[in-house]
């Protein structure tokens, strides 16, 4: 990691989103488990420095498109926790008013297209929004997050092709956490990084360590800049892994003991509080008092969600067209 | 008032909603090349010379059209995307299916996704692949207006409509109805030219159109078939039968007022499709007539539609599969004499 050329409010913002979406995922999950909350959901714990890292190279008006496992990119991007936890419960004050749930997480309003959930989707709708700020002449980039199996559909070519001829303000994200659901990436991928694929587009093509929010934010700092001045999309690959399941109750047997070992030691919360403190960035109980924040808030937001009454069934008649 | 074809008023109706609104512009595959063809069917042809930006000429990518398509006007342009053929819709469905249709309703109603798509569709002597009437693929689907303008006053009146139409739409012409010239002319085209007036007139999506009226039995259609009902009507007229023919043309919102009124006047009536029969678009429309108007109803619903194949290539194969106009002149009689 890089030196102090970072402000000390910077880097606990950094490190402040991240507890945000580890302490949410977990509190998710615990209230899944309990039955408590209803449908599916996608968590990303192990994989948070790769939204914070990402959309704090972004600016207010910047808008990024996610998946099926978008918790982490809606909280990095400015979502409010309370809107999204009420949304999961399936409210009215939810961000989506109760119709997303989790696979469509997202406000416009704040930068985040409705989570697209089939894998490689949200490719050519990023490549269409940075073709909106392009025709308007706006210095504004779409980010598509996507994990590494959306690099294996066929729409991920025809929408990177797209944004390269067409010189779009894109960036396009490879979450590589290891695995398809449960597929490892060595049984679906013959190249050793998937940012060569760039190579294919005549675009630049990056593998970053994912798991480091300071090179993930560099990394996209440059490909933003690159959009914003007009030069066209990048690819960047940042490598991470998901130390839960890939839904549900999923035990993730598939993914072998010491590999888990490994990427424990290696999760990135702990490898940046390490940073933090070994650099001298935080003396005493800043991280401490991060926790004990974030956490009330996630509190206060699950007792507004629950509280907070049902939609009217009838509700699911409205909001399809305009007119 | 000027004299035109659907490929001409689609083409000045573009043209002029392109001038009056800058968000509006066109995405598709060969649209937009000096010397080509303007699209599959001529639509576009030359509007690259006065809108260079906004003549947006993709990659052989349906997908990757649609999807961008949706992006832009998502953030608040005004896209008009087309394939070449209909056919090619199924490469983008997950675009049109999933994410065009379901986007706004996912949001919550925050989002708008002004989207006009076109295709054109019926079977033209090339075989299955670029052949088929897609319109009943698409109507289980919500989410999305389904428009089959089959004349050119109502093309351009139903185009302005959907430009400026904030929820997705989705046009539906037909190959032979176009009056593409030069190359691109089509053997076995039907007139379907129109006077077009000076002035920005619409026509609004949810409302069908009686073309002939009579009472005797209703006949429904839409597209080419649509011309072929009119012609039955004529022959039938000769007979002293009076065949009351709509054009639904809006076929999602459908205007189930119309059909109502002229069913209630006649008590029969008979669809008539280009579409395989099962499952077509008025496999729904007769079952729900059936379910909430029986009473209205003096003899059996009946339906002319393409057999349930594949469109076939030789000409002998073609025509057998095409409803015809005496098809629809013996249905009808069939009808009258129950």
């Amino acid at each position: 990691m890089k030196k102090k050329t970072y402000s000390e409010k910077f880097l606990l913002d950094l490190y402040r989103k991240m507890v945000l979406i580890r302490q949410f995922e977990e509190r998710v999950k615990f209230l899944f488990l309990e039955g408590i909350m209803p449908g599916t959901i996608h968590q990303c714990q192990g994989q948070e420095a790769t939204a914070v890292g990402v959309c704090a190279a972004l600016k207010e008006d910047d808008v990024i498109t996610s998946t099926h496992r978008p918790h982490g990119h809606c909280i990095a991007k400015g979502l409010p926790v309370r809107e999204m936890m009420a949304e999961l419960f399936g409210k009215t004050i939810g961000c989506c008013k109760g119709k997303g749930g989790s696979m469509h997480m997202g406000d416009l309003a704040r930068g985040i297209v409705p989570a697209v959930a089939i894998v490689g989707g949200g490719t050519p709708i990023a490549a269409g929004i940075g073709l909106a700020f392009k025709l308007r002449k706006e210095k504004r980039v779409a980010v598509c997050f996507m994990g590494d199996g959306a690099a294996n559909e066929g729409v991920f070519h025809e929408a990177v092709n797209m944004a390269s001829i067409w010189d779009l303000p894109v960036i396009y994200v490879i979450e590589n956490n290891r695995y398809g659901a449960s597929t490892p990436v060595e049984k679906v991928f013959r190249v050793k990084n998937i940012s060569e694929r760039a190579a294919a587009y005549g675009i630049p093509g990056l593998t970053v360590d994912g798991n480091d929010p300071l090179a993930v934010y560099e990394a996209a700092r440059q490909a933003v800049e690159r959009a914003r001045e007009g030069k066209g999309p990048t690819l960047l690959e940042l490598n991470t892994y998901r130390i839960t399941g890939h839904s549900r109750r999923d035990p993730a047997l598939y993914q072998p003991e010491q590999e888990k070992r490994d990427a424990k030691a290696n999760e990135p919360i702990k490898r940046f509080a390490g940073y933090l403190t070994g650099e001298g960035i935080v003396m005493g109980t800043e991280l401490e008092d991060i926790l004990k924040e974030v956490d009330a808030e996630i509190e206060a937001a699950v007792e507004n969600a629950m509280l907070s009454p049902d939609p009217k069934p009838e509700d699911a008649l409205e909001d399809m067209f305009v007119e | 008032m000027k004299r035109m074809t659907i490929a001409e008023a689609l083409r000045e109706g573009i043209r002029q909603e392109m001038r009056r609104d800058e968000r509006v512009f066109c995405i598709g595959e060969d649209i937009a090349i000096p010397g080509g063809w303007g699209g599959a069917f001529t639509v576009t042809l030359g509007l690259e010379e006065e809108f260079a930006d906004r003549m947006i000429n993709t990659p052989i990518s349906e997908a990757g059209l649609f999807g961008a398509a949706l992006g832009a006007a998502m953030m608040g342009m005004r896209p008009i995307a087309d394939v070449q053929y209909g056919d090619f819709l199924f490469c983008a469905m997950d675009q049109v299916a999933n994410q065009i249709a379901k986007m706004r309703y996912m949001s919550g109603g925050k989002l708008t996704v002004p989207l006009l798509m076109r295709a054109p569709v019926g079977v033209t002597g090339r075989g299955a692949q670029h052949a088929q009437s897609m319109e009943a693929f698409f109507m289980p689907l919500p989410g999305i207006k389904i428009i089959a303008p089959s004349n050119a006053y109502d093309a351009l009146g139903m185009l302005r409509s959907a430009i400026r139409c904030d929820d997705p739409v989705l046009m539906f012409e037909h190959k032979l109805l176009y009056g593409s010239k030069g190359a691109r002319t089509e053997s076995g085209a039907v007139d379907a030219s129109g006077d077009i007036p000076d002035e920005d007139y619409t026509v609004p999506i949810g409302k069908a159109a009686i073309l002939r009226e009579g009472g005797d039995v209703t006949i429904v259609s839409h597209l080419l078939m649509l011309h072929h009902a009119l012609r039955a009507a004529t022959k039938l007229a000769e007979e002293g039968i009076e065949a009351e023919v709509i054009d639904a043309r809006s076929l999602v919102p459908f205007d189930w007022e119309t059909l109502k009124a002229s069913v209630a006047k006649t008590g029969r009536v008979i669809f008539v499709e280009e579409c395989s029969k099962h499952a077509g678009v008025y496999a729904e429309i007769a079952a729900t007539l059936a379910e909430e108007m029986m009473e209205l109803l003096s003899a059996p619903i009946k339906r002319i539609a393409a057999p349930n194949t594949p469109a076939p290539f030789a000409p002998v194969m073609e025509k057998f599969y095409i409803p015809q106009i005496d098809d629809i002149v013996s249905g009808v009689k069939e009808l009258v004499e129950y």
